[in-house]
């Protein structure tokens, strides 16, 4: 019960307490209005019987000793007017009976004069009202004790009682409704401001650790700094341990870098042939430690990137160029031609400038690596309606397995490649930019003949 | 410091004059006093970030080229890098081959400004932009030829065996035989065609670059 009430949201559990609290006033409301209502309604017979107990009363009159009453016709007739109900008189002259019903029986209360008293009684099998008024009549030179007895079934008094039942509930069971109908709305209004709060952190990417300026009201106060306080211990957090890849890139690799130039010095000034294969493998090896790591922290980056892609618009074709650019010269040490063939037009795309530049070359690198020595790579951007297309075509090995679901993932590489090296993250960080960026990269075998074929397809901006 | 020290020596087995300036003072010191041709430099510095040197280089109107050696990864650095005016910049570690090739490509664009050509016999070379004349006639050169002709260029007359030939125009990752040595060497020679200089070949030792008498 305890789990669940933490678990239910504020907004349910506001409606179920006002909910609630609305039943058991309209509980309270309904009891208090039928109570009062049959009061009353039990009051007014009351008042009628003892109006023509009185009525009666007045009609007494004493003739030679005896006490008579002439019965006044209004006297009953008034008592007719609230229902069907039957009523029965008795008047009793010093204990006995006048008129009316012998065996209706004298109420056991104390008589006290021109005092109406009311009982409820059994009478005939049917419950009634018995009104009984006792009043002295002057008999000669004593006066006697006379007592009028009127007694009503309470049939019409049922009925009222069931119309005020169920009007009572029907306003009961309104007020219900109403009360929950405004509780959802004070539900409602009452959670906008977290609403609101949960917006507004929801929107912002990871990468944005602005403090939250949203207005909010004082009981959220504490949580929005909370939270702002959080956000400052995270992106600082971040920052360290960016700083910390940086300082661990560097370690890692300026070591390696050194040992790579002085196993190429000495690789120089040797001549065993199996002493410089020895130092070719080491080398190959330092290069493949290298090229992981920067792969992998290339992927990271990526990654954290992905998350939070900015989109500017860029130029796929300045883009393509520059990065040929770029890798010209590794093109040039195996005599490789890259031949641009970028459409006239700007090919515009949004994007995020720096992971599209990341996945073009490591595509461009990787023809490079696969390339024969004098062949050439096409680095080609056209577009159509609603695409745009970057393809890098080259002639070199192509893929054995084009199994493109198995090259992209990562660290699988191609079943073709052991003699070069490589850490199978390449086409890995191309695609998840592409898929970033909403493209596809497809990987084909060069129409040409031999050789591979990548092309990264994007939607125009 | 070490990688500094095997670059160095690295970079003199070609035949470069190399100075080590090993942090942002000695750097200032060395570049105000002498015209570099292009000037290697690394990110992280026992007195500071590399970054603030090549600020006041630009700010300073230097001409001199600048590539940057870095180890961060390339996702997180590069923009800031080539905005900050470097020329080019290569990843650590790096094939000495590519630095030698980025080397050259900086020095061709920065153009005219460096005058390295040298001649022999009736040929006038200039290895960073890469153009031979023979007897005044253009002969275009691919990469590979082109690299091939600075080491006899370096110094004529000299042996050079086919183990070291391949040395120089192979990277690690290429799986060549020795003869492909051979291709190459008959391609220079066809680019001399008709020249007073010419690529000898010495029989169990390897091939030289001679006058023809």
């Amino acid at each position: 019960m305890i789990r669940f009430l933490a678990t239910t949201s504020i907004r349910r559990r506001l409606v179920v307490q006002l909910s609630v609290m609305a039943a058991l006033l309209s509980i309270v409301f309904f009891v208090a209005v039928r109570s009062i209502a049959e009061q009353a309604a039990a009051d007014t017979q009351d008042n009628i019987l003892a109006a023509s107990a009185t009525s009666i009363a007045d009609a007494l009159y004493s003739e030679r000793g005896q006490v008579r009453v002439e019965l006044p016709y209004s006297a009953l007739s008034m008592l007719g007017t609230i229902s069907e109900d039957r009523v029965f008189y008795r008047v009793v002259a010093d204990d006995e009976t006048v008129t009316g019903y012998g065996d209706l029986a004298v109420p056991d209360v104390p008589a006290r004069q021109r005092v109406a008293q009311f009982v409820t009684s059994e009478y005939r099998g049917e419950e009634v009202r018995v009104v009984s008024l006792a009043r002295a009549v002057s008999n000669g030179e004593r006066a006697a004790d006379v007592r009028i007895i009127i007694a009503q079934t309470r049939r019409g008094l049922a009925v009222i009682s069931s119309q005020i039942t169920s009007t009572a509930m029907a306003v009961a069971i309104g007020f219900f409704l109403m009360a929950t109908a405004l509780s959802l709305l004070a539900a409602q209004s009452a959670v906008a401001p977290l609403k609101k709060l949960a917006q507004s952190v929801t929107r912002r990417g990871p990468k944005d650790l602005r403090p939250v300026v949203t207005k909010t009201p004082g009981e959220l106060v504490p949580l929005v700094d909370a939270l702002n306080n959080f956000m400052m211990r995270l992106r600082a957090s971040l920052t360290r341990s960016e700083e910390f890849i940086a300082e661990a890139a560097h370690r890692v690799r300026t070591p390696l870098a050194t040992v790579r130039t002085q196993a190429e010095v000495v690789y120089r000034q040797m001549e065993k042939p199996a002493n410089r294969k020895a130092l070719r493998e080491m080398i190959r090896a330092v290069d493949e430690s290298s090229r992981s790591a920067g792969q992998l922290l290339d992927h990271a980056m990526v990654t954290f990137r992905t998350d939070q892609l900015e989109r500017d618009e860029i130029d796929l074709c300045k883009l393509a160029a520059e990065t040929c650019e770029r890798l010209q010269p590794t093109a040039e040490l195996k005599d490789i031609e890259i031949i641009r063939e970028l459409v006239a037009e700007r090919a515009m795309i949004f994007g995020d400038n720096i992971l599209l530049q990341n996945a073009v070359r490591n595509i461009l690198d990787n023809a490079i690596k696969y390339s024969p020595a004098e062949s050439s790579i096409v680095v080609r951007v056209t577009q159509d309606d609603d695409t745009i297309k970057l393809s890098v075509t080259d002639q070199g090995r192509g893929f054995a397995n084009a199994d493109l679901g198995k090259l992209t993932a990562r660290f699988s590489r191609g079943v073709n490649v052991d003699d070069i090296v490589g850490s199978g993250l390449g086409l890995t960080i191309a695609d998840e930019v592409v898929r970033a960026h909403n493209g596809q990269l497809r990987v084909e075998s060069n129409k040409e003949g031999v050789g591979a074929c990548v092309v990264l397809v994007f939607k125009r901006s | 410091m070490q990688l500094a020290k095997a670059l160095k020596e690295r970079f003199a087995l070609e035949g470069h004059v190399v100075d080590h300036a090993k942090d942002l003072g000695d750097a200032a010191t060395s570049t105000s006093t002498v015209a570099y041709d292009l000037i290697l430099l690394d990110i992280m510095l026992p007195d500071g970030d590399g970054r603030s040197f090549l600020k006041t280089h630009r700010s300073k109107a230097e001409r001199t080229p600048v590539i940057v050696l870095t180890a961060r990864s390339e996702v997180s650095d590069r923009v800031g890098l080539l905005d900050l005016g470097a020329d080019d910049y290569i990843t650590k570690p790096f094939d000495f081959a590519e630095l030698e090739a980025r080397c050259r490509a900086v020095l061709r664009r920065q153009g005219g400004s460096v005058n390295n050509a040298r001649e022999f016999a009736d040929l006038v070379f200039d290895p960073t932009t890469g153009s031979l004349k023979v007897a005044g006639e253009e002969r275009s050169l691919r990469n590979r030829e082109l690299r091939l002709l600075e080491v006899f260029f370096g110094s004529p007359g000299q042996i050079f065996s086919k183990t070291y030939l391949m040395d120089r125009l192979f990277s690690f990752d290429d799986e060549v035989s020795e003869n492909a040595i051979e291709v190459y060497v008959g391609r220079l020679r066809k680019k001399l065609d008709g020249s007073q200089a010419r690529i000898e070949t010495v029989r169990g030792l390897g091939y030289r670059m001679m006058q023809q008498s």
